[in-house]
This record gives C-alpha cells, sequence and structure tokens, in this order.
C-alpha cells in the first residue's frame, strides 16, 4: 500500500516513527437509568467517584507542577464543588440514577459556562474530563486516558487534556498528533517542554487507528501513514544528522560560507537568564518588559525597574541586549492607566500607542533602561512595539535619544510597517520583525483563534512578502533586520528569512542550537534559493513543503546552486 | 448579617486561578459567604463552578453576604482577596 502523507501544524520539532495508539474515548453512558432503590446511597456513590477523581487530580498535581498543577488543581475544586454535589443530589432524588445524574448535572454547569464565552473555553475541556473520569468510575470500566500497549507508541487524539498531557512518559510516548489545537495550547508548550515530537490541528487524525504505522516529523507538521521502508531510513538519517551538526555546532551564527547571522534569545525578565546563558547565544533580541508592569496597583518606579534591568545587563556582559518597552494594551489592562473598554483591543490602543495616553509611563522606562545600561557592558538598544509609521519610529527615536538611549530600534509587526520600512529606517537603527503579531494583522485573524491556526502559519506567503520587503529595506539602508517572532525557531524557516535579508533571528533558547546548526550547513546563495521557492509557493504548506524537499537534497538544483 | 460590595481587582477576572484561590479562602472561612452580582442571584462562595459561573471580569463589582457566628470575620477576609490581583499571588 502507497504510504499518505498529511500535515498540520509542528509544534515539537523531532522526528520519531512509530504505531498509532489513540487516547482511549471516553466511557458510554447507558442509555437507560438502572433502577435505584436507596437514593441517599446513591447520592453517596456519586460523591464518592467525584471525590476519588478529585484526589487522583491532586496526585497528578504534585507530579506535574508548575502551570500544568494549577489546572489540575482548579480541576479537583471543581470535582468537590457543593454547588455540583446538590445539583446531584436533586437529580438522584428525582429518580435518576449516579452516573446519568453527575452527567445531567455536570451539564447544566457547562451550558453556562460555554454561555460566558471567551476565557471559560478552557474550563468547559475540564468539566468534560471530569465528567469521563466520573462516569468512567461509576461504571466501573477503565479510566480513558493516555494508552499502554506496552511498547512505544505514537499517541493520537482528538485533543489532550490537561490531566493526560502533564504527566506524560517521554519513553513510551514517542510522538503526538491531534486533530485539534494550536502553537500555543497545552498540548504544543508540554510537547516542546518534554522534547516530544508533535504535531497538532492535523484534520488526517481523525483517520488514524490503532496500530497504524506513522512517521511523525514535528519540525515541519508532517506525518506519513504507512511510511516505507525508504522514508523511515532517510527521517532516521536526517534526525541523526541534524543530532551530529548540533552536536558539532557552536559559536556564533553564520552560514556555511560565512555569512553571518546573529542569533539572539527572547526573555520574560531576570528569572529567564539562567536557561538564556546558551553556549553561543549573541545577547537577547527580545527582553519583554511586561513582567515589571503587570498585576501590580501602581506602576513600578525608576528604581526598581533600573535594578532589574540591570540584572539581566549585568548577565549579558559583552554581549546585545534589546529591550522592548511596554507592550501592553486593553486585553492586558493597568490599574494605573486609564484605558476604557474597547471593542477590539488587538486593534486599540496598545504598545507604543499607550504613550499618547501616558507618556510619562514611556519615560520613566526609558531613563531606568538608560541608567542600568550605563552602569554595565552590555550593548543595550530599545525598541518600541505596534509602530504604523514612520512618524510614530522618528517620534520614539527621538525621545529615546534624548532619554540617553544610543541604539534605537521599532518593531515590524502590522503591515503598515512593513510596507513603509524604508520611511522608517530612515529614522532607526534597526528593526525586528515579530511575524506572530505580523500574521495576525496580514491574515486579520486573532492570534488566540486556534481554529484559525493555518491562517497564522509563519508561512503564508502574504507574510513572507511582507519580511522580504522588510529585507530589501535593510540592505539598502545598511541598517538590521531582525526576527522575533515564532518563526525564528524553525531551522527550516530561519534559512528562508536568511535569504530575504534578515541578519538576526531572536527565538526561545532551548531552539538555537538546531537553528544554528541548519544554517552552518547551507551557504548563503543557497538560503537565498531557499526564499525563492518559498515565495513563489501558492500556500503556506506548499512553501514549506517546497523547502523541506530542497533542504532534504531531493532538490539538487538549490544545492549545486 | 454581614454585607460588602467590592470591586474585582484580578487582572483577568475571577476566572481559572484567582477563582481557585478564592473557593479555597471560602472554604476555610469560620461563616458560610456567598457571592453575587448586585442585581444578581448569589451562589456559595466555596463553590468553583459557581464562582466561574458569574463570569465577573476585572472592575465588575460583587456583593459578598454571610450570616451568623463569624461573618463579618469571614466577609472581611474575602472581601479583601477580591479587591486584590490574585493573578499576582504566588
Amino acid at each position: 500500500m502507497a504510504s499518505l502523507e498529511h500535515h498540520g501544524l509542528g509544534v515539537s520539532a523531532g522526528i520519531a516513527v512509530g504505531p498509532v495508539a489513540r487516547l482511549a474515548p471516553g466511557p458510554q453512558l447507558p442509555a437507560h437509568d438502572a433502577p435505584v432503590a436507596d437514593t441517599a446511597a446513591e447520592a453517596r456513590r456519586a460523591t464518592a467517584a467525584l471525590e476519588a477523581v478529585a484526589a487522583d487530580l491532586e496526585a497528578r498535581a504534585a507530579t506535574a507542577g508548575g502551570e500544568a498543577a494549577d489546572v489540575l488543581t482548579a480541576q479537583a475544586l471543581m470535582a468537590r464543588d457543593p454547588m455540583l454535589a446538590s445539583g446531584i443530589a436533586d437529580r438522584v432524588t428525582g429518580g435518576r440514577d449516579a452516573p446519568h445524574a453527575v452527567d445531567a448535572a455536570l451539564a447544566e454547569h457547562r451550558a453556562a459556562l460555554v454561555a460566558l464565552g471567551g476565557y471559560m473555553a478552557e474550563r468547559v475541556a475540564d468539566l468534560d474530563d471530569l465528567r469521563t473520569r466520573a462516569i468512567a468510575h461509576l461504571l466501573g470500566v477503565p479510566m480513558p486516558g493516555v494508552p499502554d500497549p506496552g511498547h512505544p507508541f505514537v499517541l493520537v487524539a482528538t485533543d489532550l487534556a490537561p490531566a493526560d498531557t502533564a504527566t506524560l512518559d517521554r519513553d513510551r510516548v514517542v510522538a503526538i498528533v491531534t486533530e485539534r489545537g494550536g502553537p500555543t495550547d497545552h498540548t504544543a508548550i508540554l510537547a516542546k517542554s518534554l522534547g516530544i515530537p508533535a504535531v497538532v490541528a492535523c484534520a488526517a487524525a481523525a483517520g488514524l487507528h490503532d496500530g497504524d504505522e506513522l512517521l511523525v516529523d514535528g519540525g515541519v507538521g508532517r506525518i506519513v501513514v504507512g511510511p516505507d521502508r525508504a522514508q523511515v531510513a532517510d527521517a532516521q538519517r536526517a534526525a541523526q544528522e541534524l543530532a551530529a551538526r548540533r552536536a558539532g555546532s557552536h559559536g556564533p551564527g553564520r552560514t556555511a560560507d560565512g555569512h553571518p547571522v546573529r542569533l539572539l534569545v527572547n526573555i520574560g525578565g531576570p528569572a529567564d537568564v539562567d536557561s538564556a546563558g546558551v553556549p553561543g547565544a549573541q545577547g537577547v533580541g527580545l527582553f519583554r518588559t511586561e513582567f515589571l508592569f503587570l498585576d501590580r496597583a501602581t506602576a513600578p518606579t525608576r528604581d526598581e525597574q533600573e535594578a532589574l534591568y540591570r540584572e539581566v545587563f549585568t548577565a549579558f556582559a559583552g554581549r546585545r541586549v534589546i529591550v522592548r518597552t511596554l507592550d501592553v494594551g486593553a486585553d492586558k489592562p493597568l490599574a494605573y492607566v486609564d484605558q476604557p473598554d474597547e471593542a477590539n483591543p488587538a486593534l486599540g490602543v496598545r504598545g507604543l500607542r499607550l504613550a499618547r495616553r501616558d507618556p510619562g509611563l514611556l519615560t520613566e522606562q526609558l531613563l531606568a533602561i538608560a541608567a542600568a545600561a550605563a552602569g554595565t557592558d552590555a550593548e543595550v538598544g530599545v525598541m518600541a512595539p505596534m509602530v504604523a509609521t514612520a512618524a510614530e519610529a522618528r517620534d520614539f527615536a527621538a525621545v529615546a535619544r534624548e532619554h540617553g538611549i544610543d541604539r534605537v530600534g521599532v518593531m515590524v509587526e502590522v503591515p503598515a510597517a512593513a510596507l513603509c520600512a524604508t520611511e522608517i529606517l530612515q529614522h532607526v537603527d534597526f528593526v525586528s520583525l515579530g511575524t506572530n503579531d505580523l500574521a495576525q494583522y496580514t491574515l486579520g485573524a486573532d492570534r488566540l483563534a486556534g481554529e484559525l491556526a493555518d491562517l497564522l502559519d509563519p508561512w503564508q506567503p502574504a507574510v513572507l512578502r511582507l519580511v522580504a520587503m522588510v529585507g530589501e529595506a535593510g540592505l539598502a539602508h545598511d541598517k538590521p533586520v531582525g526576527v522575533c517572532g515564532e518563526a525564528a525557531s524553525d531551522p527550516e524557516l530561519a534559512l528562508v528569512l536568511t535569504g530575504l535579508g534578515v541578519s538576526s533571528l531572536s527565538m526561545a533558547a532551548a531552539c538555537l542550537p538546531d537553528v544554528r546548526a541548519t544554517l552552518a550547513a547551507h551557504t548563503l546563495e543557497q538560503c537565498r534559493a531557499l526564499a525563492q521557492l518559498a515565495l513563489a509557493a501558492p500556500s503556506a504548506p506548499d512553501a514549506r513543503a517546497a523547502v523541506h524537499a530542497a533542504v532534504r537534497g531531493e532538490g539538487a538544483a538549490v544545492a549545486s546552486g | 448579617m454581614s454585607e460588602r460590595l467590592v470591586k474585582v481587582g484580578s487582572r483577568v477576572g475571577l476566572h481559572a486561578r484567582p477563582a481557585s484561590l478564592f473557593v479555597q479562602a471560602a472554604a476555610a472561612q469560620p461563616a458560610v459567604v456567598t457571592i453575587g452580582r448586585p442585581d444578581g442571584d448569589a451562589v456559595d462562595a466555596r463553590s468553583i463552578l459557581g464562582v466561574l459561573g458569574l463570569g465577573a471580569a476585572h472592575g465588575d463589582e460583587v456583593v459578598l453576604r454571610a450570616e451568623g457566628e463569624g461573618a463579618d470575620v469571614a466577609v472581611a477576609a474575602l472581601a479583601e482577596l477580591v479587591a486584590s490581583d490574585l493573578d499576582a499571588v504566588q
């Protein structure tokens, strides 16, 4: 039988081959209620089942830790909810058996959360998982969840609940493929942290069966059902080559022919400094400062800011640190800035635009950054988020320089900024592309809308064409163009970006070795050829596939120039 | 009876983690406290599903109410919690 190839979103890089084991489905609720002789005893039976589920969730929380632990603890509280218990008791008194009473009582709360919409969507999944667990317990059937076929397997599911993902065993689960999900959901974050290759938002997952042999390439979001021997060998060779290249790759970023590409890391505060100390990271390309401003009643003082900035600058002495000035908006309100409700927060007073309302917040931050930089050897620069016009770039640069900052740039994350990159670069020293937001605004798709994940793909031709415009403008002005979005951490996309004229890539520290190794294996000329392949492709999956094929040597024309 | 009108301080409103912390604190109080919208039905403050179901956002007003022994203490403690930014609690 010929093998079948499908695509989804690759959210955790790596290649694995193994048989499919599907997440066990939830128990089937019997069509009719069982007769109940003793309603008080039946209600106790339901409570005991929920208590057992709560205890199990707490035990998982204890081993999971971190954000997963918070989610599981909240879920345990739901299982012990007094309103839920009384809703179940009422239904049992009304003649229902425990499984049906649990089902009906949870359905009522589920409907209430669905009606609220927005933030509550995630909690609905928690309730559904609770229902499945409690009913399995009451029916005496095996608890649904991660299967245990007795050998390593590829876990396939419609979606994964936090309780399932929090305690995955990476020795048994060689890869994850889900039908739903997006680049920022639980599955993606967890798979990345465990180092398990993962493909999400893969519609073809629905048609996979237990035992199907599957090749999963989490780097490019590709799965192959029933791969032939050559495909498996090819994938394994590629994985080994990458591992070998990673092990042998050191030092600053450069192409095979020595063209420098500065490799930097993204950090969210001093707490990330340790993990960002990857050998060869040439500094910080994106230092987010929001952590200092959110969750508090008053703005941080200049001294307070200065101390924290200095901590980061000191850790990166001798290297570059680009500080992004405060990037909040109406979806992340600050208690001390007057922000009216906005119907479209993503299109509202966010990023640099906040300075229109409260210029003092920005100037205090610039003064704190300048003061902190003066005391260290780091090469400090600042950049403003959400710049849309050359005038905004000019004004920001003027204010920043006036407050003692020498190196000033702006983010390019709305199409207007990319289209006017030439004019913007006349006023600033560098620009940095935020590809997540650029995709959001270019494709008109909310970053938080998981079902639109395909539109938010940084391989979208429209996004790449805008990057190309900015790259050309950078070359024409001889000024650096960076990328500090998700795109920079995808090794093959990093080649394309380099070919488009991008001169620095900033990413999560864990992704840097792969990008450095891949870059070191290609010449600038090859990167340019790959960029042309991507630009010419009619869709994001086509662009990814064309570049992937060329990189894997199937496009000999590229390799030979 | 003890009653207090409070503005929700959590940046993301009473959802998920803030609601968990609030509910756990309510369960530890000496009196049963209810929470509700000023113009709506009140729910048991120990019920996470009830609290989530209020859909209270940052800046929304909620009413805390309790009766009998320990009512004042319980309402005061929970009012302080609702008004603070529970997202910032580590």
